[in-house]
């Protein structure tokens, strides 16, 4: 009778939460298109909703909420429908969109997304050979195989976010990197930027009246006939339309130039943007946070050093670290989404984005799994199997010590060249 | 080249309506083979020949200012983007027929074009929709343009056509269908071309043939200006 009860609460749950992707997935993602393929948001809402299931049930394992016999039902069942998900549907469907996109492949776009998909799954197959995840008692299709694998994918990427993470937030947050932009700098470089385009405008001009000409004087030698005639039309075209490409290769180097100083301008902006920010209350809260937060990471980043240095597995909070940061890096990551999506990439990347979610998911648990107290591991342990876990930890520290400190470098290099081209202004 | 004699009209809408192959079709007469992201704006030029066929024809440069981007751009995007809006001259709102929310989104886009005046995240109107009188004042000419006309199935065409007819009304415009890979739709003598054509001269007559003393005006000014306008012969 329990069982039943808990099934109930249990998949109530799972509704709400795939309602909840639903309207996230409309009112957020797709905010700016027309959803034309449905099955890319069913099959987001699901990813979605069984994440979070996985979550929920984490917690009811600590609770003690539920009969224990129901959670392990539930645990292996929401296990299985997140596999096929992460590794058959949602692989497949992103072939199959990315497919579509190509002009060339249309016609035969079932048979190259089975292709894709079976690229896909002999690189998957690979990607756990290196690693020593499994203790040889397992065979191949077992369930354990299938983890592992989605376990060091989803460890990896958040490996990787956490530690650009945990360099770009304090970045962002402090006022003490932000370089001194006054309305005239701004202005300047508008008018640059409008003298630009004025210049692309009159050499457009120039080619488009030449060509006019050449065209009506093309029609007039077209009524003369003879040697003579023939011979005078080649040669005025052609200094004609020698002319044209110097002119149109003019034309190429402004637009370029005329793109460079629009981003210019931007950053310039968002810059500006943020200084009145950071003299609010809000933005000096923030600020505050991100001079916390910066010491914060600082001290993981040298635990992550100190573990692999002395080969150490971390015995404090992997998950919290993890979490904390890549939570409060996710925001960030859907303005990246946003940037580069457009009305036909849209479904791949709400595809990747679903892709990339499940096994952050998948991850978190494995991840999770070590810091609980010995009383709840048992029902993860016994449900995922006999996975190396250790290797785990050890894998997320080295990945976030490489991220970090390649974000570190990338950061100082840009925040470098920036002031050099103020300068050159 | 003196910027006096500067006919310039905006093309804006969604990103991926299909406005940079537009305004290559418009200019170039030839389909543009590799559309990409416009990034900034891109200018081409037109030549047009002003009330062609008539003894008072003149030849005009219509400068076409293709501006990139998306209306949930950053703010900062838009305050830059802001900077291309100056002294306007028309206005062609390019939608994708397929997308019924680049159709939506026009009235934002014609709000942020000519709400120039004031600063670019702030809007005029009280509560963010559209007010039909403001159109009718308006004196910039607009133009409605909608693409992907071909991809478009025979039985929701008539659909289609009467969403963009509500929408044309709204704004007080023309509408144009077509399909920016086939440059048949603007063929001489075809209506749609006649449209163009009528859409050209009104916006070179507005420019240089009324007693305007500025050449674009937003909806801050409707109160200032007097709209009775000369005509020369």
């Amino acid at each position: 009778m329990s069982f039943l009860v808990d099934s109930i609460i249990m998949f109530t749950s799972q509704v709400l939460f795939f309602g909840f992707g639903w309207l996230f997935f409309m009112r957020q993602l797709f905010k700016d298109y027309e959803v034309r393929q449905y099955i890319v948001q069913v099959v987001f809402s699901i990813t979605f909703a069984f994440s979070c299931t996985m979550f929920e049930l984490i917690i009811f394992e600590i609770l003690g909420a539920l009969s224990s016999n129901s959670r392990y039902f539930h645990w292996k069942l929401n296990l299985y429908v997140i596999l096929l998900v992460l590794i058959f549907v949602v692989p497949f469907y992103i072939g199959y969109f990315v497919v579509s996109n190509i002009r060339l492949l249309q016609r035969q776009k079932l048979l190259f997304a089975c292709m894709v998909w079976f690229t896909f799954m002999y690189f998957f197959w690979k990607l756990g050979d290196p690693f020593p995840i499994l203790s040889p008692k397992h065979g191949i299709l077992s369930i354990e195989q299938l983890i592992s694998r989605v376990g060091v994918i989803g460890v990896t990427l958040m490996a990787l976010l956490s530690g650009f993470g945990a360099v770009n937030c304090p970045y962002t947050y402090m006022s003490y990197f932000l370089r001194n932009v006054t309305d005239s700098d701004i202005l300047a470089l508008e008018r640059r930027l409008l003298q630009t385009m004025d210049m692309i405008v009159s050499k457009k001009k120039r080619i488009a009246m030449t060509r006019r000409q050449m065209y009506q004087r093309g029609e007039d030698q077209n009524k003369q006939t003879g040697l003579w005639g023939m011979i005078k039309s080649v040669t005025s075209t052609q200094t004609g339309s020698e002319n044209l490409s110097l002119i149109q290769q003019e034309v190429d180097a402004l637009e370029e130039l005329s793109r460079q100083l629009f981003l210019e301008t931007v950053e310039l902006q968002a810059t500006k943007e943020r200084i009145e920010y950071s003299k609010t209350f809000q933005g000096k809260y923030f600020n505050f946070l991100g001079y916390f937060f910066s010491i914060y990471c600082v001290w993981k980043i040298f635990m992550a050093t100190i573990n692999i240095v002395f080969d150490r597995v971390g015995k404090t909070d992997p998950v919290t670290r993890g979490i904390e940061i890549t939570v409060n890096y996710l925001g960030i990551q859907f303005d990246f989404f946003y940037a580069i999506s457009s009305n036909k990439s849209s479904n791949v990347i709400v595809l990747v984005l679903a892709q990339i979610m499940g096994m952050y998911f998948v991850s978190s648990v494995l991840l999770m799994r070590m810091s609980m107290p010995l009383e709840y591991r048992s029902i993860v342990t016994e449900v995922l199997g006999e996975l190396q876990f250790n290797f785990y930890h050890r894998w997320f520290d080295v990945i976030f010590l490489v991220s970090a400190l390649s974000s570190i470098l990338f950061l100082y290099l840009a925040h470098k060249q920036a002031p050099e081209k103020q300068m050159a202004l | 080249m003196a910027s006096l004699d500067r006919v310039k009209v905006l093309v804006l809408g969604d990103s991926g309506v299909g406005k940079s192959s537009l305004v290559h079709l418009l200019c170039q007469n030839q389909v543009l083979g590799n559309p990409s992201w416009t990034v900034g704006c891109s200018v081409d030029v037109r030549v047009q020949d002003y009330k062609e066929g008539t003894p008072e024809e003149k030849t005009y440069y219509i400068e076409l200012w293709d501006v990139g981007g998306s209306l949930g751009s950053a703010s900062s995007i838009k305050s830059t983007r802001a900077v291309f809006y100056n002294s306007v001259n028309g206005i062609m709102l390019v939608h994708d027929l397929t997308n019924k929310k680049s159709s939506q989104n026009l009235y934002r886009w014609s709000l942020e074009a000519l709400s120039k005046d004031s600063s670019p995240t702030r809007v005029i109107v009280s509560n963010g929709d559209y007010d039909r009188e403001q159109f009718a004042e308006n004196s910039v000419p607009l133009l409605l343009i909608g693409t992907k006309f071909d991809q478009i199935a025979e039985t929701k065409r008539t659909e289609v056509l009467t969403r963009t007819a509500f929408l044309s009304e709204d704004f007080n415009a023309e509408e144009i269908n077509l399909d920016c890979t086939n440059p048949r739709y603007l063929a001489a003598g075809t209506s749609n071309a006649v449209k163009l054509s009528r859409f050209f001269d009104k916006v070179i007559e507005k420019r240089y043939f009324t007693r305007d003393p500025s050449p674009m005006i937003g909806f801050a000014d409707r109160k200032r200006f007097n709209f009775k306008s000369l005509h020369y012969d």
